[in-house]
Parts: structure tokens; sequence; C-alpha cells
């Protein structure tokens, strides 16, 4: 199998020497990034448009955070990303080819996504799920070789959840649940990673958890990750890239410290807020001020 | 929460876990933790043996093949249990032999082989909708199946077809409807279901309504038929049967692997690679090809489709139907029930399909009641 991601334990004593921005090639895998973009993207539901001529180029090796009001178009634009929307008009590409091209499976080696709160079938073995991530590299003939076992392993060790591999993911807590599918997206082995608002229904100290396992498998394993987040200071902390749209258009993109100004969150999110520095990562806090707390 | 680091202290009690091993060789992959798997690989063909699984399917065969054998000593002369083992391969006294092989293995056979088709059928078709009540008579087939059937026994015009084929066209019929019904730029699990209710529907009350005006004795034998009957079949009944049986169910066990990424959602399928509509339709097609040829050999038989697949899922204890399990439970469901109706009033020969309900329905409840109980849901 092409696609060894290296083990925990290579990770672990090379992620303290390698900055983020000097990424480690795979082992086994060609050493190139992945170049995901979309061109002149409408998108629509029957026929309402939802975007409509959005051009967008997924920064490589690095995590971005798509951020905007509800209805925006953001969870739109990551199923368009995740070829489970076709566009209208416009393409998105991966290396240069079309989604609509690409066999779906040979897409799947390449590119993983998790949709917003996925449910697992009753009784489902958090193993069991784990193992349904690589079924883009099984056949009917050939579903557990050592490539197979391995990274099944190595996701449930990155994700910390060799503990409760035997349990089902209906008897799990919301973190672990979503630890767990979090692991199947890692077994699957894509270097492009989408997920869609990951920290969805968890209470504040699993949304830490879970962001800090997505910079994890960024920075450990030079994963693409692009995700729809709701908060903007967790976006300001845990991206590289941030992307914010309204309307179905994006209005800025850049670094945290370029996107998340006082006019960018009032034109996106029509609220009024002060922007601090985050005291504890230097990134930009958004304060937001209701009718109640203006003018102070 | 715990610290992705202290997967790595824990060491000791995993000592194969690939953290421990040097960088540079490739670590072996450590054993499955689990108890209730474990690998096996000649190679290429490697896959997880599921012992649990594999033992309730054996245990159900072997009882499957009881029951069979033992429905054949049941007669006007009954015949003794080794005796009818050995006329069915053809040793023995020869008027045995020809009781046996002419008279009442087409009965049995259709008994077995329609349980097979409508266990793993009904598996598939919950499997697809992710719905444990998705069951061919739920989603309209049998309906289908039921509406040609009485309307050539009522109107008389059968073209020759037979009770048999007439109930194969409506099944494949009411499958089509409800698929293209349910099509709008792809078609999900749950807008089949709510079409294939509909179509149901209008298929029993014109059912009912060809019965009402029917004349009592084409009445009487629509109603025979709708209830499900092994009564009277023969080797024309098994041969179709058999044949989609000797088709479909390979092709099922293929798609079973597929199932298992559809069963996550279609979104999360297509993820994996899964190329949802093909499969859905694929799974469609071989559901509905075994519960057309069975109901056009035995008839509706009650509640095994829905019934079959969801005891067999907590007696292997898998978090899916398993396809092949599923047909031996109704196997065992249909040759049981059968046993039943025949014995129970002596000199009465009750339908199968009357028995089925009254003896499977207990079974799934005391397996749900017992789940709940274990705290690990229903």
């Amino acid at each position: 199998m092409s696609t060894d991601p290296m083990t925990p334990a290579d990770a672990l004593s090379t992620a303290a020497e390698v900055m983020p921005a000097d990424p480690l090639p795979t082992p086994g895998e060609p050493a190139h990034d992945p170049d995901l973009r979309a061109t002149g993207l409408r998108l629509s539901y029957d026929n309402r448009v939802v975007v409509a001529g959005l051009d967008l180029a997924v920064p490589p090796g690095r995590i971005t955070a798509i951020v905007g009001a509800n209805a925006c178009g953001k969870s739109t634009l990551l199923r368009a990303l995740a070829r489970l929307l076709a566009p209208r008009a416009g393409a998105v590409q991966l290396d240069g080819r079309a989604l609509q091209s690409i066999p779906t499976r040979e897409l799947a080696q390449r590119l993983g996504i998790l949709p917003q709160s996925p449910t697992a079938p009753e009784g489902l073995t958090v193993i069991d799920l784990v193992n349904r991530g690589r079924s883009p590299h099984q056949t009917w003939w050939r579903q557990w070789s050592k490539a197979d076992e391995q990274a099944v392993h190595e996701a449930l060790a990155a994700t910390d959840m060799t503990d409760l591999a035997d349990r089902p993911v209906d008897e799990l807590s919301g973190g672990q649940r979503q630890r767990a599918w979090i692991a199947m997206a890692v077994a699957q082995g894509t270097p492009v990673l989408l997920l869609d608002e990951p920290t969805t229904y968890l209470d504040l100290a699993h949304q830490i958890d879970v962001l800090d396992l997505i910079t994890d498998l960024n920075r450990r394993e030079n994963r693409t990750v692009v995700m729809v987040l709701h908060d903007l200071n967790q976006a300001c902390r845990y991206a590289d890239h941030v992307v914010a749209m309204k309307s179905g258009r994006i209005v800025a993109e850049g670094t945290p410290a370029e996107v998340i100004t006082e006019e960018t969150v009032e034109s996106v999110f029509d609220l009024n807020c002060r922007i601090t520095l985050d005291p504890v990562s230097n990134t930009p806090m958004v304060i937001p001020m209701g009718r109640h707390h203006r003018d102070r | 929460m715990t610290n992705p680091k202290t997967a790595d202290i824990a060491g000791p009690t995993n000592p194969a876990d690939p953290v421990d091993t040097t960088a540079t060789a490739a670590p072996a992959p450590p054993p499955l933790r689990t108890q209730r798997t474990f690998r096996l690989t000649v190679p290429p063909v490697s896959g997880i043996l599921r012992p649990r699984l594999m033992t309730v399917g054996a245990l159900l065969a072997v009882g499957t093949f009881l029951l069979f054998c033992w429905s054949l000593t049941i007669g006007d002369y009954p015949i003794a249990f080794t005796d009818v083992v050995r006329a069915l391969v053809g040793s023995g006294d020869p008027g045995t032999v020809l009781v046996v092989q002419e008279l009442r293995l087409p009965r049995s056979l259709v008994g077995l082989l329609a349980g097979i088709a409508f266990g793993a059928s009904g598996g598939l078709f919950q499997t697809m909708t992710r719905n444990p009540l998705a069951s061919p008579d739920m989603i309209g087939l049998t309906q289908g199946a039921g509406l040609f059937v009485v309307a050539g026994i009522v109107l008389g015009w059968d073209g020759g077809l037979g009770t048999q084929s007439l109930g194969l066209l409506g099944a494949l019929a009411s499958a089509f409807v409800v698929y293209v019904l349910a099509w709008r730029g792809g078609t999900t699990g749950y807008r089949i279901i709510l079409v294939g209710i509909g179509v149901a529907w209008i298929c029993t009350s014109a059912t009912d309504y060809l019965v009402a005006k029917g004349g009592r004795f084409e009445a009487q034998a629509a109603t025979g038929w709708l209830v499900g009957n092994l009564n009277g079949r023969t080797w024309s009944e098994v041969g179709p049967l058999a044949f989609a049986l000797v088709v479909l169910l390979p092709a099922s066990l293929l798609l079973g692997r597929l199932l298992r990424t559809l069963q996550l959602g279609d979104d999360v399928a297509t993820g994996l690679g899964t190329r949802v509509q093909p499969v859905r339709l694929a799974i469609l097609l071989s559901g509905v090809g075994l519960i057309a040829f069975a109901t056009a050999a035995a008839g509706p038989v009650a509640f095994v489709a829905l019934a079959a697949p969801q005891i067999a899922q907590r007696l292997a204890r898998t978090a899916w139907p398993p396809t092949l399990t599923s047909g031996l439970t109704g196997a065992l469901m249909v040759l049981g029930s059968d046993l039943i109706a025949r014995t129970l009033i002596s000199g009465t020969e009750l339908p199968v399909g009357i028995v089925t309900g009254v003896l499977g329905a207990p079974i799934l409840l005391w397996l749900l009641v017992r789940a709940n109980r274990a705290g690990s849901g229903g």
C-alpha cells in the first residue's frame, strides 16, 4: 500500500524538531503537496443558488478554516470540495483534474471527508468503524492486509482510542465518538482531510481536544486540513489560513491576523466587536458586543 | 481525556504496539486487541474472521438441515429420519425414495430456499435503507406480487402465465414503480421507504377490492395465496427459485462489503470511495430479485424478511444484519413454522404464513428485551 503513514513513534520524536513550514515527506509517498482548488464555482440546491462564482486555492500542508454566518454557504463549499455536491458551473480540481472526472475510489485514497455529526450503526465497535476507513484501499478478497492493520492501529493510537477499540461507538461520550470518527478518517490515510464543524455538540474541553488532535495530524503527518468552524477565536488559534464567507462569496482570506478584523467581522456577521490579542496564542481574539454592551 | 502520549506509556499492557518499535524497521503489526476478531492471511487473501458469527452461522446451518430432514419425515405415511437421509441420496427402498424425492422434497425445498431468500433480502433492504423496519413487505414488493396474483385469480386473465410468474412480475413491477417515484436526482433509503409504504397501501387497497368483488371460490383461492403457503409445491416452483438463489445470493454476499460503508450514511460512503447510487441500485436489484422469486414460489410469507435479519444480527452480535446468517435464520423460521403448521392440528394443514408471525414475533421481542436489559440498546 502506497499510503503508509509514518508511525506515531516517528511522529512524536520528530514533531518537536520539525517546523510546520518544513513538512516531513510521508515515507513511501512521492513528496508532492496536494493542489486542491476551486475555480468559478457555482453551487446550488435545486434552483436555489448558494455559491456563485467562487475561487479558492487551498494552501497545501496547512490548516484552513472556513468561517461565516449560518447559511453563508460554507458547508456547501466544503461538500463541493469533497465531491459530495457537483458544481453547476466551474470546477473543483485536485492536482489539475476535476473531481468529477476522478474515480470515486481513487479520490478516496487522496481526499477524506468527515461530515457534520455522522451517525454510526448501533453496536458498531470503534475498531470496525476505523477499519471502514480503509475501504478505499481494500478489495473484496483483501480486507485486512498488513497495511490495513497497521494503519488502523496507528489511527487508534494517534487519536488515543486504542483502549476503547472494542467498545461500541454509540456507547461512547460525544468527545470519544468524534475522535473515533476522526480515527476512521486518519486510517483512510489521505493527504487532504476535510471536516465539517468537527466540534459541534462537544463541550469546551472536548472541542479543544479535537482541535489539538487535528493540529497533530497536520503537524506530524503534513496533512492538508480544511474545516468549517463556527468559533472565530478557535479558527484564529488553530488555522494557518482563514476564509471568511458571506452570501456564497469569499469576503476575505489570509492569515488570521489579516482576516479577523473588526471590519470583516462586522461585515460577515453583522456584529460589532473589538479585537484584542489572545494572550495564549498571540492570535486575534474577537470580543463580541451585543446591544447591551455597546458604547462602553 | 488523556493526552495522546499516555497511549505510548501504556506499552506494557500492549507490548506489540507500533509505538514501541524503532522508527527504522517497519514495525510488525500488533495482534488485534479485540477478542472477537482475528486475522486470516493467505496471501494475497486477507479478511477478518468473526468467530461468533461463524459459530452462529454453522449452528443455524446444522439446525436448518435437521429441520429440513425432519420435515421430510412428516406426511400421511411417516418415514424414519435415517430413511429420509438415505432416500435423499437415492438409496434405500424405491417407494420411500419416490415419496421423499418427488412428493415431499419440493415442498421442503421451497420452504428452505424461500426462507433463505426472504431472510437475505430483508437483511439487504434493512442495511441499505439504514432502517430495521425496511423489509419487502413494508415497501410494497409483497403487495405488488399479491395484487398481480389476485388479479389473475379473480379476473381470470393470467395470460397463461400462472400464479408463479404473476407474483414475480408483480413484485418486479412494484419495485420499479417505487424506485422511479423515489428518484429525485438520486435516491435515499428514507425516500424509498416512504414511497414504498404509499405503493404498498395502493396495492393492498386494490387487492382488497378485487377480493371483495370476486366470487366466493376466487376470494378463497386469493386469500389462501395471500397468507403464504407451502402446500402442494412441485419441482416447477423449486426450479426458478433455486436458479435465482444461485445467481443472486453470491451477488448479495459480494455486495456486503459495499453495504458496510453505505451503513455509515451516503456522504461518508462517498467519501470512502463507494459509488452510492449504482451500489444502492445493485443491492435493490438483488434484494428485489430474491424476494420476487421467493414470493412467487411460496406466497408472501409474513414477517420472515423483517424478523430474520434482526434475529440473526442479535445472535451474531454484529452491528449489521449478516446476509448469509439472515438467510439461514429465515430458512429456519419458514421450515420450523411449516412443521408446526402441519402438526399442530392433526388432519389440518395450516398455511405457513399464519405461524411465522406467531412464532417469529416472540423470538424477536425476547431478543430485544434481553438486549435492553444488558444495556446495549434495542
